[in-house]
């Protein structure tokens, strides 16, 4: 990690820690967003962290976002900082200027498809557009102050920008994912839409390009909040007495917390490697690896955490839940891993045996 | 442990990673043009001397040793390339690998000059192999337990016991045995001595031991009395236990700990065609990741190495996982290609060869180098359990 990237990532977490109060988990349990620690994560500027510096940003490239993204991820941050940052880097990969607030994207997921770019349409209508559609599980929508989604047009994509009430008018069905985070589907017809806030047809991310960053946003997000879980653990093995010592001198609690760890540093190194892969550039394969590795290991730390807090860990007022709830959310977000194991699947099987080893250790993959 | 957070930072590998990548590809391709082997069952574990011959004269055995010792001074991460690609590509290392991975980097830093003058050129050159004397008969897991004894005599010492599972020793002139020769101490760790034996001395006797998959590659080596001479010994006296740690973080990260099934997988790839049902796909796209995953792991562990760190519990990590993902492999294999299916092929199809062999191979994996009890007790005392 570079030095820069590790001034931020620390000062950061120093601030997550900061904001992560048993009131600020409740708050945002209720479905209420805490106005006042979202303001603090824009004094200290992490909110625009990916907005481009001739816009007044940080101008902060993947791997720095993603540093701040493990960093929520670690503290269970209840506020949708890694959504901002997503939704800022798609309006300036389609050179729409950066917005202030909470921010989030779509299309996150489309119902009977894995990514697809007519979620939403776009036409045009006069010197302005129209926008048709659904956006399921859009992140915290209700709290957006704008969205930045992509659409189908003219036979091509482009990505659209819609602001504050516009918006909020879509807002037809409020849902939670495991983690009582917001999770909102808005739906679109006719809607006119400023000349302004349409990027160029055929620019910006497809759809599917937005489906890969958001599953390499979860993966890290997931392998700081494992990092949490592992901690805690080993914490309540160490401080739980019972048959008159701590629970981690029982060996068998110990091989528990070993595989526990284990899968954590798998996560940790297929999180790393996607960091290090988009640094170089598309990263396809590598962040389809790294969902669907990252996911299996979800459900076994979260299994053996549990399991070892024994009825404790299962209480809303151990904090063990928190991270645990997001990792079961996260791993279904912008792909399972069953899917990506499919998605894996597919291309390892037209590789055949004798092109599986060239192409995993190719420095750039063709995965088209 | 120093790294708490668990990261495995991505390796930087050398910067003519390709052209080593595509020089041990085409040497390969050379050698199976040329007859010296070809893909067998046991992947890289095919016994194949002539193959590592040409290996020593290829500079890619004691790849990182002095030139002075036989070896050429190439970079740590540059061996782990050659070494990831042979193993991946199934090349049948076998006869050399314990001394190029752990006899000849225990020599190199114990060892005594005549030691390294003597024998890393010959490990160097593919020639000679060296097994490992670990294990005893009451002393699998539990080293601290060994008999085998060593007795002071003048000029030297008279070596008595029994060492048993000892891979490769039946075609090796040399190996490395783990002998008492003082009071174990409260933790049975003290007073245990490392000595090189020739195992053409009088006193050694060496008996086949058959796998259920009906090969050969155990032995037990029984020693009475062997005398081995004071220029014999590897390192300080009584000081063999401490050596053992960085010999096993060595073997442990290996890339042959997730590389020994690959070539079931691949050849369960070549079966599988384009109309592959999903949850075929889905199965193989899991193994994938995994591999992925385990190799970017064991690629840090080297270079942790080459840094002079001392990655033990990592390593245990990724032998820990590796050697699950590998015992998957064959099992996810049969459960794929039904027996209808395999019934229908013809005799010597590679996956049907592959299948008779691996399943019943695949239990050794959580045992040698390590079993995952003591690979997982050895993570518990990286979180400070232990």
């Amino acid at each position: 990690m570079s030095d820069m990237r590790s001034i931020l990532a620390d000062s950061a977490a120093r601030l997550f820690a900061d904001l992560c109060t048993s009131q600020a988990f409740d708050k945002a349990e209720n479905g209420e967003l805490d106005a006042s620690a979202w303001k603090r994560l824009e004094e200290a500027g992490l909110t625009r962290a990916t907005v481009p510096e001739a816009q007044g940003g940080d101008g902060a490239d993947l791997g720095d976002a993603l540093s701040l993204v493990r960093g929520a991820g670690e503290h269970a941050l209840p506020l949708p900082l890694a959504d901002t940052l997503l939704a800022q880097w798609v309006l300036a990969a389609a050179g729409l200027p950066a917005q202030a607030g909470i921010g989030t994207i779509g299309p996150v997921v489309v119902p009977g498809k894995q990514a697809a770019n007519d979620a939403l349409a776009l036409t045009r209508y006069g010197d302005q557009w129209r926008l048709t559609g659904t956006l399921y599980r859009v992140p915290a929508a209700r709290h957006a102050g704008f969205l930045a989604a992509i659409a189908a047009c003219e036979g091509a994509h482009a990505t659209v920008l819609l602001r504050g009430a516009l918006l909020q008018a879509a807002l037809t069905r409020r849902d939670i994912n495991f983690a009582n985070e917001p999770r909102d589907t808005l739906a679109f017809r006719d809607l006119p839409v400023d000349a302004a806030c349409v990027g160029p047809v055929g620019g910006g991310l497809t759809a599917e390009e937005l489906r890969f960053l958001g599953a390499a946003f979860r993966a890290v997000a997931m392998s700081g909040a494992m990092g949490r879980v592992l901690k805690l653990a080993v914490a309540y093995a160490t401080e739980r007495v019972q048959f008159g010592k701590p629970l981690g001198g029982f060996q068998v609690i110990q091989h528990g917390l070993a595989v526990l760890a284990s899968q954590v540093a798998a996560a940790n190194a297929a999180a790393d490697a996607v960091v290090d892969a988009l640094s170089r550039g598309a990263a396809h394969f590598e962040i389809a690896a790294a969902k669907a590795r990252v996911g299996e290991a979800a459900h076994i730390v979260n299994g053996l955490a549990h399991q070892i807090h024994g009825a404790m860990g299962f209480t809303h007022e151990h904090a063990l839940h928190r991270s645990t709830r997001r990792l079961w959310a996260w791993r279904d977000e912008f792909g399972t891993e069953a899917e990506w194991a499919e998605w894996i699947g597919r291309i390892a099987v037209r590789l055949g045996g004798d092109g599986l080893w060239p192409f995993l250790t190719a420095e750039k993959k063709q995965v088209s | 442990m120093s790294n708490a957070e668990l990261r495995f930072e991505p390796a930087e590998m050398p910067s003519n990673v390709a052209e080593l990548r595509a020089e041990v590809r085409a040497f390969l391709a050379q050698m199976r043009a040329r007859g010296v082997y070809q893909p067998g069952p046991a992947g890289w574990a095919e016994v194949n001397r002539p193959f590592c011959i040409e290996l020593g004269k290829r500079g890619w055995l004691g790849m990182t040793w002095p030139k002075k010792y036989g070896g050429h001074e190439r970079s740590a991460m540059e061996r782990y390339v050659v070494t990831e690609e042979l193993l991946a590509n199934g090349a049948p290392i076998r006869s050399a690998q314990a001394a190029d991975r752990q006899n000849g980097p225990l020599i190199l830093h114990y060892g005594t000059e005549w030691q390294k003058m003597t024998f890393l050129p010959q490990f160097a050159s593919g020639a000679a192999s060296c097994a490992i004397g670990l294990s005893e008969p009451d002393s699998g897991s539990d080293l601290g337990g060994i008999r085998t004894r060593g007795v002071r005599v003048e000029g030297g010492w008279r070596l008595t016991g029994q060492k048993v599972w000892t891979s490769s020793a039946h075609y090796s002139q040399y190996m490395t045995v783990l002998a008492r020769t003082g009071e174990a101490g409260a933790q049975r760790h003290a007073g245990m001595t490392r000595f090189l034996i020739d195992l053409s001395w009088s006193g050694i006797t060496i008996r086949p031991i058959y796998h259920m998959t009906g090969e050969y590659d155990f032995n037990e080596v029984t020693y009475v009395d062997v005398f081995v001479p004071d220029e014999m010994v590897i390192g300080a006296v009584g000081e063999a236990w401490q050596q053992l740690s960085m010999e096993l973080a060595h073997e442990r990260s290996s890339p042959d700990r997730w590389t020994a099934q690959l070539h079931v997988l691949t050849r369960l790839l070549d079966h599988l065609d384009e109309g592959a049902d999903r949850h075929a796909r889905q199965s193989v796209g899991r193994l994938v990741a995994h591999l992925w995953t385990l190799q970017k792991m064991s690629a840090s562990v080297a270079w942790m190495l080459e840094r002079g760190l001392n990655p033990s519990i990592e390593a245990s990590i990724v032998k820990d996982l590796g050697t699950h993902y590998e015992q998957e492999i064959p099992h996810m294999a049969r459960a794929l290609v039904g027996e209808g299916e395999r019934a229908a092929l013809p005799e010597d199809d590679p996956l049907v060869r592959i299948l008779k062999y691996n399943l019943l191979f695949a239990p050794a994996l959580t045992i040698r180098g390590g079993t995952r009890e003591m690979l997982r007790n050895n993570i518990a005392r990286g979180l400070g359990l232990r």
